[in-house]
This record gives structure tokens, C-alpha cells and sequence, in this order.
């Protein structure tokens, strides 16, 4: 089936009229008129639909932002759930306009692929989790596991290099639907369940009947950071895809949310008055409304608040800021200037 | 065009009223068309890559793989190349369809055979066998196999231990193997001419009972044969004891052989499935031989399995084994369904050597070529023994 989408994506680029592709997905999404986003689909957190079918997530949050930036309406948005390894093929062949599904840049996907990197909204790295009655504390401690892995991710390769530089041995068990790879490793098929930590904390949180059970192992062997990613030579909707998710990050900077927007309107700081549109001229560069980035903090709010409403304090997930946290509170999380 | 051609050629010779002239144009017509569309298709999507800016090209194949593989018949390791990992997974392919035909066709068989038992029971219960596996999805029934294995079997430390040596636990079946040793190789070697010694005794048995009429215990004499020859070779070779047995360390057994979760699930689903089908074969294949053929040879005083095995079996086969091929296709190509439970076959490993490069239609092009290869074999080969045992008309 997965097999069946991923050819079919494949034929869309044997068959595609050649020239059909301009490097126009901005226009071509005015024209349509909503934004067909690539999302994870099946990851807590970062997109999954919830009980009520409505779709939650730092990654849904951040399809949302560029929606509004286009149209200023959230709801002119479609998803499109892609397996690890359709993902990429959706984006070339133009089936998706923007995948946002925890998605690692790396320099093989940024040069190679025909996409392109547009910023990064969270920053990962993979992690081991066992269950706790095998007594493990380390991931040094995991020589001869067998290990349960997706296939086509970063992650199989970081299992591989890790093993690798620490002389240790172990067998993969590569199973390609989320569910099922959880479900072989809560049957005790494998000793180890490895993915981004943010993954771990969201399988173990919603997917694993007794979280307790489980422990995650201190050590985080890569780094990952998760972004964005659009076609390349298609550099005005590139542009829109960054500065929504810097909106949201310069908001968080400036002290902006979700609640206190409309008092900010009134607000003598320069920053703010640009950034909200008071003083126009930001989003006539952008090719887009002057409100949106109000209306990008009215509908989603900012950085900070989407994240501790998905994976934050306020989630199951309980994830701290850590490495995500704001640049001047220490983190990685650092808005390019709004001017 | 062809009218001018025509025209300007010797009248007598290329006429447009001449059929085998107007067969010849169509013929190249057509022929330039499906090149045409070929040529379209394959610089179009050259074109639409380089705009792209998306890598092209079979060069990934020289590269390192990086990722580790659960099973090999071959050693395999991330240092190893893409184009090493795809030959592991046209291997793995291989094993399960090879092994699963054997089994299928021997499983098919006998309940083909079955569902004609003149015993209610041995009846019904084959017919509720192919209506079950027949209408139930394979997909659901690999799912099933893989659950029961890895959901109802112990974890490697509380593993069963049935006879010494033998561990079975969610991570498969640990067998002994025999370590390196002189003496295998020769019990090896010894079993492979046991097989040819036991093809030649059936020969000469048959040409003597065609010449003389005496019958030869052919049946015991090759299983001696072919388990003798192994034993005698093993007490030359002086008769070593160590095996390599598995026992628990860390995590798992180490040592011995392992069959896996994955693969038994895979062989399990796919050869009751096809067997399903094959009994099918067989069944409708025996009964279009004519009752009158049962009778004559009864009347000859041939025993029931002398009747089965002499006059039926034969005959029916000539009609069994077109419909037997498209059911080894179907078994072979079904055998993709193994990226649902994780055996690395080869769609598992082009997928994901495909998202590593991201070259999607070259991953695409080697899965294609591989299943084209396997089935147009497997069809040269049974359309080959069909002529072998066609009816010889005199």
C-alpha cells in the first residue's frame, strides 16, 4: 500500500509535463486557495488528529501559520499524512506544497533531494527507550540488542554509525508503520524501541499501557533538527514557509501571545509595531497581508505557546523547553530580525 | 505513407492488398510508437530531475549503506555498499519464495487430494481449510502469524528449551549448528551424492521393471541412500560431537542458527495461503481426469495408490501445472507483503535505499527488474517441464 502511494508519487515525475513546474507554488496556492501540508499524521505532539478527528501538534500549529500567512484563516488548510518514505517523493512530485513532519535537515536532503531546508522548529536527537524491568541504565549497556527501528529515517542510520563507533553488536527489526514497529516492541519482539526522543516521549505517553514501565536512557546519539522542508527554486514560498515559523518564534521573543495581541497593537516598541503590521511594509515583502503575523499569534499563538500546549508542561508528552528554549534563556530558538 | 512507399517500391512485390506487406507496416508502426512513448517517458523524466535539481542515476549503488539489515544470508554490515544490501534483499526474496513453493506445493497437494477422501471428515475438513485461508485477506493473515508469534511466545530469558539445544522465544528459533569441521563437509558432500545415487537407482529400477517386470524397493533404498551417505561420511571425518549450540548471553542466544520471527511468520502466512489455492489446482486438475481411466485401471488390478500415482496423477498434471505457475507468481510477488512485519526482502531494503538517496525511481526500476527476473524464471522453467510431460502424441 505504502509501496503503491510511494511508486505512484514516483510516476507523478516519470509523467509530469515537463515546464508544468515553474518554481511557482506560491501562486499556484493563492490560486487554489488553501495549503496542501505534508504532516506526520500518527505522532503525538507534532501532528496527529485527536479524539474529535481535529488535527493537534507543534507541526499542524506551524502548517496553520503559513495558511494564515497566505489567506489569514487557518482553516484554508489540507493534510496529507506521508509515511517516512513516501515523505520526500509527496514534495517533488508537488502532491504536498510544504512538508512539515518532524523531518531532520540534513546536507544529503538539503543538496540532493531537489528540496530545501526552511528553518527548524524543533530541535531532536534520537534516543534509546527499553523497558525498565531489563534493568539498563546506559545505552552502553545495549551490545547484542535487538533493536526495533522505521525504515528510511535518519534514525536507522544513527542506530548503525552509533554501534558502530562503540564496537557493539546488534540486530534491527525494521518494520515500516509506526504501529506496528511499537506494537513488535511492546510484545518483547525487540529489547530496545529507538526514534527521536520527542517520538519516545510521545510513544510512551500515548501508545504503551503503562508508561511507567518504560524508561528512556540518558544518552541522545544525534542531533536532529526538525524543519520545514519545500521545493527548491521556488524561493517566495520558501520565504513565506520561514518567516511564519519566525513569526512565531519573534513573538515568543517579544513578549506577544495568543491573549495579550490586541493590547500589542497599541505597543511603542518598534519591533512589535512591524511585526504586528502597525507599521506596514513587512508583509508587502512577503507578497502577503500586513496582519499576518497578528493574526498568526490571534489564531495559533507563539512559539512558546504551541509548544507547551503540544509537547510542553501542558501536554502528556511533558517535554521540558530544554535545547528549544529561547535564545536568551539559553536555547536554540533564535528569530531572525523582523525588519 | 506507406501508400507512397508502396507506390515508388516494384508494384508486384510491395502491394497495400498483400497482407504480409500491410502486417510488416503496422508492425513497424507500432514498434516506432511504443519507442516513441519509451523515449518520451525517459528523457521527460530525465528533464524534470535536472530541473528538480534531484539526483539521477544507479552511482548510489557504489555507495556506503549505512544501515544495518535483521537477516542475511550473506554478511552484511553498514560499511557494506547499497548495492550489496539489494543483493541481500534479492536473496531474502529468494529464500522465503523458494522454500515457500516447495512447501505450498507439497502442503497444496495433499489437501487437494484431501478434499476428494471418500472420509467425511478428511473431506470437510479440507474444504473448510481452502474456504478459510482462501477468503481471508493475506495481508490480515501475515499480521496474524506475526502476533501469535511475537504475542504468545516467551522472551529469550524465560526462552522453552523443548530438546537440549533448542531455544524457542519471541526472537525466534535457536538451533545448534555444526561447528567447522572436516567431517561436515564431508557428511555435506555426502548427502549431495546421495541424491544423485538415489535418481540413478530410480532409473535403473525402472528401465529393469520395463525390460523384466521384477519391481526394486526404490523408495527405501534412496532414503538409505541419502541418510547413510551423510552418516558415513560424518564417521570418516571421525565422528566429531561439539556442536555450535546457542545459550543465553545479555540480551539473547548467541550462536547457532536462527529462524526468525519475521521470516517463519512471512513462510507461514504465504504457504498456507497459496497452498489454499494449489489444493485447488490439484483437486479440479484430478477430476478432469475421466472417471473411465480410475475404472480401467482398477480393472487391470493396480492398487488404489498404484491408480492415483500411475494413471491419474500423471494425466492430471499436464492440466495442474499452467495454473500451478500464475500460483508460484502469486506467491513470489506476494511475498512483497513482508515490509508489513519487517523481513527484509527486497522491497523493504529498495525502500529504504530509495529514501536514504532519495532517488525513488531508480529504487523503483531495481524492485521491478528483480520481480521481472524471478517470475519471467520461474515461467521459462514451468513452461519447460509442461513440454517435458506433455502428452507425446503418436
Amino acid at each position: 500500500m505504502k509501496f503503491l502511494m510511494t511508486a505512484a508519487a514516483a510516476a507523478v515525475l516519470v509523467l509530469a509535463a515537463p515546464g508544468a513546474y515553474a518554481g511557482a507554488t506560491f501562486d499556484a496556492v493563492k490560486a487554489k486557495g488553501f495549503v496542501q501540508c505534508g504532516v506526520n499524521g500518527s505522532v503525538a505532539g507534532f501532528s496527529a488528529p485527536d479524539s474529535q478527528g481535529v488535527w493537534k501538534g507543534i507541526d499542524v500549529d506551524l502548517c496553520k501559520a503559513i495558511a494564515i500567512t497566505m489567506f489569514g484563516d487557518a482553516s484554508k488548510l489540507k493534510y496529507t499524512p506521508t509515511t517516512a518514505q513516501q515523505r520526500f517523493t509527496a514534495l517533488q512530485s508537488g502532491e504536498v506544497d510544504v512538508l512539515v513532519r518532524n523531518t531532520t535537515q540534513t546536507l544529503t536532503r538539503d543538496a540532493s533531494l531537489g528540496l530545501i531546508g526552511a528553518g527548524v522548529n524543533y530541535y531532536d536527537g534520537q534516543g534509546f527507550m527499553v523497558k525498565k524491568s531489563l534493568g539498563v541504565k546506559s545505552a552502553k549497556e545495549l551490545n547484542g540488542a535487538t533493536v526495533c527501528v522505521q525504515p528510511g529515517t535518519t534514525t536507522e542510520l544513527n542506530l548503525a554509525d552509533y554501534f558502530r563507533a562503540n564496537k557493539m553488536e546488534f540486530r534491527p527489526v525494521v518494520i515500516e508503520k509506526l504501529d506496528e514497529v511499537v506494537g513488535a516492541y511492546a510484545a518483547g519482539r525487540c529489547d530496545v524501541y529507538t526514534t527521536d526522543v520527542s517520538g519516545l516521549a510521545a510513544t510512551r505517553a500515548t501508545q504503551l499501557g503503562n508508561p511507567d514501565e518504560h524508561v528512556i536512557l540518558p544518552e541522545v546519539i544525534s542531533k536532529e533538527p526538525l524543519g520545514p522542508m519545500v521545493r527548491q527554486g521556488d524561493d517566495q514560498w520558501l520565504v513565506v514557509v520561514r518567516w511564519a515559523l519566525n513569526a512565531m518564534i519573534e513573538a515568543e521573543e517579544l513578549g506577544v501571545t495568543s491573549k495579550n495581541v490586541d493590547e500589542m497593537l497599541k505597543s511603542d516598541n518598534p519591533n512589535i509595531k512591524r511585526l504586528l503590521g502597525v507599521t506596514p511594509g513587512m508583509g508587502k515583502h512577503l507578497g502577503v497581508d500586513e496582519k499576518w503575523a497578528y493574526n498568526i499569534i490571534k489564531q495559533v499563538g507563539n512559539y512558546g505557546e504551541s509548544f507547551e500546549r503540544n509537547v510542553g508542561k501542558e501536554s502528556p508528552l511533558k517535554l521540558d523547553r530544554g535545547v528549544n528554549a529561547l535564545w536568551t534563556n539559553g536555547g536554540l530558538m533564535y528569530a531572525w530580525p523582523v525588519r | 505513407m506507406a501508400n507512397n512507399r508502396a507506390g515508388r517500391a516494384p508494384a508486384r512485390r510491395l502491394n497495400w492488398n498483400d497482407p504480409d506487406v500491410r502486417s510488416v507496416v503496422y508492425q513497424v508502426v507500432a514498434l516506432a510508437l511504443v519507442g516513441l512513448i519509451g523515449w518520451f517517458l525517459v528523457s521527460n523524466t530525465l528533464h524534470n530531475l535536472s530541473v528538480r535539481n534531484i539526483a539521477s542515476g544507479f552511482g548510489f549503488l557504489e555507495r556506503e549503506s549505512g544501515f544495518a539489515i535483521g537477516e542475511s544470508p550473506i554478511t552484511f554490515g553498514p560499511e557494506n555498499t547499497y548495492g550489496r544490501a539489494v543483493l541481500v534483499g534479492v536473496l531474502n526474496t529468494l529464500r522465503v519464495a523458494v522454500v515457500g513453493i516447495v512447501l505450498a506445493t507439497i502442503i497444496g497437494t495433499i489437501i487437494g487430494i484431501a478434499r476428494l477422501s471418500k472420509n467425511w471428515l478428511v473431506n470437510k475438513l479440507a474444504t473448510v481449510y481452502v474456504e478459510v485461508v482462501r477468503n481471508v485477506p493475506l495481508l490480515l493473515q501475515l499480521f496474524f502469524w506475526y502476533a501469535i508469534i511475537t504475542e504468545t511466545l516467551p522472551g529469550p530469558r524465560q526462552a522453552l528449551n523443548p530438546i537440549p539445544g533448542v531455544f524457542i522465544s519471541n526472537r525466534g528459533v535457536k538451533i545448534p549448528t555444526p561447528t567447522d569441521h572436516f567431517a561436515f563437509d564431508l557428511a555435506g558432500i555426502g548427502f549431495l551424492l546421495g541424491i544423485v545415487l538415489a535418481v540413478l537407482v530410480s532409473r535403473w529400477a525402472k528401465k529393469r521393471q520395463d525390460a523384466t517386470g521384477q519391481s526394486f524397493p526404490v523408495y527405501r533404498a534412496g532414503i538409505a541412500l541419502i541418510l547413510g551417505l551423510p552418516i558415513l561420511g560424518w564417521l570418516i571425518g571421525g565422528a566429531p560431537l561439539e556442536l555450535n549450540v546457542p545459550k543465553l548471553q545479555g540480551f539473547n542466544h548467541v550462536g547457532g542458527a536462527t529462524l526468525t520471527p519475521e521470516f517463519a511468520a512471512l513462510l507461514a502466512g504465504l504457504v498456507i495461503y497459496t497452498a489454499g489455492f494449489i489444493a485447488e489446482v490439484v483437486r479440479s486438475g484430478i477430476q478432469a481426469v475421466s472417471h473411465g481411466q480410475t475404472e480401467a485401471a482398477a480393472a487391470l488390478g493396480l492398487r488404489r495408490n498404484q491408480i492415483l500415482r500411475l494413471v491419474v496423477l500423471p494425466q492430471a498434471l499436464r492440466i495442474i501445472i499452467p495454473p500451478m505457475t500464475s500460483q508460484y507468481l502469486n506467491l513470489t510477488k506476494n511475498s512483497s507483503l513482508a515490509v508489513a512485519i519487517g523481513y527484509p526482502d527486497i522491497v523493504s531494503i529498495a525502500n529504504t535505499t530509495l529514501n536514504q538517496t532519495g532517488q525513488a525511481i531508480e529504487g523503483i526500476l531495481i524492485i521491478m527488474a528483480v520481480y521481472l527476473t524471478i517470475s519471467i524464471s520461474i515461467s521459462i522453467f514451468m513452461n519447460w517441464y509442461n513440454k517435458h510431460i506433455a502428452l507425446v502424441e503418436r
